[in-house]
């Protein structure tokens, strides 16, 4: 147990040392996100009865910003110890498979929901934000950032350099999280896009979610649970033995 | 008494390339052992199975009657390794870092140890420095502590004095020693044979993945007992008549010739004189661990 407090915490000074980077940048991100677009489409694009398109922008953006910063912190934590070569440390000590794998997950878990947290106190000052369900909010936001922990974790383990951690980044993670709602409801695509939607499990992520702020949402949060619980545990899975395996890590 | 290292029958290959072939070994508890040999050797390949670092293909590997695969954790609770690269997180000060090693192998209340560790490696001072800052010594001393947080009672050092100043040497083999008198197992790796041969009581030598050479250090210098002669002549060629000799050609003219008696110094003058070839320099010495690990080199 002292191991894995140990590791979770060194994890978790890891991104504090560097919180303007890690937690400061993205609510800013957000931030610019939200001003712009809601200045551009607020008065053109009517998503749920009324309920404004800043308000219903807010966990759309928030939501993005916990999966990317949880993506973010497992994969760079991984990949800048491999390159650097001080994972040799955390390898020769006696910790579990499963206490590497639940210390990483949980570390990037928070930093993911720390950075949501940020980005929705920070909106307050823009939009008033309700919240029909907050249960609901905090299950999606800990299962997605679970799940975007998981995809960082086999990212940064799969990787041998910085730049094929952003290619996972670039080029599957920020499309798949863009293409989900954050920005629109899937009601207002063709029907074909809907059907592509719904096939994205970052979609029922963010649907989730926002069903926890207006009570409304595009598919019923049971489904997207569902959805969401089991992609987490079927990566966590996968994430769990790639570690056991010593994949990439003990070679 | 179950021993400190057992290494049987060990097999690793990396592609086409075979590192290690049927590795056999047994280190007793409290001994001082030297593994030697050339770089590329396996000697590093052969620790980082120890350490769970890589998998061996076939053999077992035990540390204190642990099974380094089956019995992970247990096996790295007895084994401490202080790494051949100067790795280290730049996010963390010397304290910082000690502190979270030490709590990966589950202690919290040992700051008297680390104390004692950081103030012996000459440490205390650079306690609260990053370690980004700190000259390339002192991050060796950091890994150095590192390694021992938990006090392990197996300690591998692999190449710990490459590219470290005489100051450090001392101070660590000082520390080594003591260590070893307390009753832990140290086994060493270093390209600075002396060092092996004053440290150590037993030798293994690896050459190409296997071990050609495991004994006592004083029965390798025993077997390899003789004379080395050093010649410097204006010449880099040797008369025919001193064909029958072992010897080697070193650089700029220097010849080093094997010998098995004094005797035989004044025959090899003489015939020089013969040759008309005037001698530069000359230096006699006795065989040590350094003429012991060539002949194996060359001739295993």
């Amino acid at each position: 147990m002292v191991g894995f407090s140990t590791l979770l915490y060194k994890e978790l000074l890891r991104f504090w040392r560097v919180v303007f980077q890690t937690v400061a940048a993205p609510i800013l991100t957000a931030l610019l996100y939200l001003l712009i677009f809601s200045h551009v489409l607020q008065d053109r694009v009517t998503v749920y009865n009324g309920i404004s398109y800043t308000a219903f922008l807010v966990p759309g953006l928030a939501m993005m910003s916990v999966l990317q910063n949880a993506f973010s912190n497992g994969s760079s934590s991984i990949i800048q110890s491999k390159v650097t070569g001080n994972i040799v440390f955390l390898l020769l000590a006696p910790l579990s498979h499963f206490q590497f794998f639940l210390a990483y997950v949980l570390a990037s878990t928070i930093r993911g929901v720390s950075v949501g947290i940020g980005v929705i106190l920070a909106s307050t000052v823009f939009v008033s934000i309700s919240m029909e369900s907050p249960i609901w909010i905090v299950v999606f936001s800990v299962l997605g950032a679970g799940i975007l922990a998981c995809l960082g974790l086999i990212a940064g383990i799969w990787a041998d350099k910085f730049d094929q951690v952003a290619v996972f980044q670039n080029f599957i993670i920020m499309p798949m999280t863009f293409l989900s709602g954050v920005f629109y409801s899937i009601h207002s695509l063709p029907d074909f896009w809907q059907q592509v939607s719904r096939s994205n499990p970052f979609f029922y992520m963010i649907d989730g979610f926002r069903y926890g702020f207006f009570g409304e949402s595009d598919v019923s949060p049971l489904i997207s649970f569902l959805v969401v619980g089991s992609v987490f545990l079927a990566l966590s899975f996968v994430t769990f033995n790639i570690i056991k395996s010593g994949y990439k890590l003990r070679n | 008494m179950i021993p400190a290292l057992e290494i049987k029958g060990i097999n690793k290959s990396f592609g086409p390339m075979r590192a290690l072939s049927d590795i056999n070994l047994t280190v007793d508890q409290g001994e001082f052992f030297a593994l030697l040999g050339p770089n590329g050797a396996g000697k590093t390949t052969l620790i980082s199975i120890l350490a769970g670092l890589c998998v061996a293909d076939s053999g077992l590997a035990k540390i204190m009657g642990k099974n380094v695969v089956v019995d992970y954790q247990s096996a790295r609770m007895n084994l401490g390794v202080v790494p051949q690269e100067l790795v280290y997180d730049p996010f963390f000060t010397v304290r910082e870092i000690l502190k979270i090693q030490s709590g990966y192998f589950g202690n919290r209340g040992n700051t008297e140890w680390i104390e004692e560790v950081t103030n012996s490696l000459g440490l205390l001072d650079k306690m609260d420095q990053n370690m980004r800052t700190l000259s390339g010594g002192m991050k060796r001393r950091v890994l150095v502590a590192q390694a021992l947080v938990h006090k392990p009672p197996v300690i591998i050092l692999d190449e710990p004095t490459a590219g470290v100043d005489v100051e450090l040497r001392k101070s660590l083999w000082k520390f080594m020693k003591n260590l070893n008198s307390q009753g832990h197992t140290i086994v060493l790796t270093t390209h600075y044979l002396e060092e092996a041969e004053t440290l150590c009581k037993r030798v293994g030598m690896l050459k190409q993945g296997r071990l050609a050479l495991l004994d006592t250090t004083q029965n390798l210098l025993k077997r390899f007992s003789g004379i080395s002669l050093s010649v410097k002549t204006t010449s880099s060629a040797m008369p025919k008549s001193l064909d029958h000799y072992s010897m080697d050609f070193l650089s700029d003219g220097e010849w080093v010739f094997r010998l098995s008696d004094y005797s035989e110094v004044e025959g090899i003058l003489e015939e020089l004189r013969k040759a008309n070839l005037p001698v530069k320099s000359l230096s006699l010495r006795e065989a040590d661990l350094e003429d012991v690990f060539f002949s194996v080199i060359k001739d295993n």
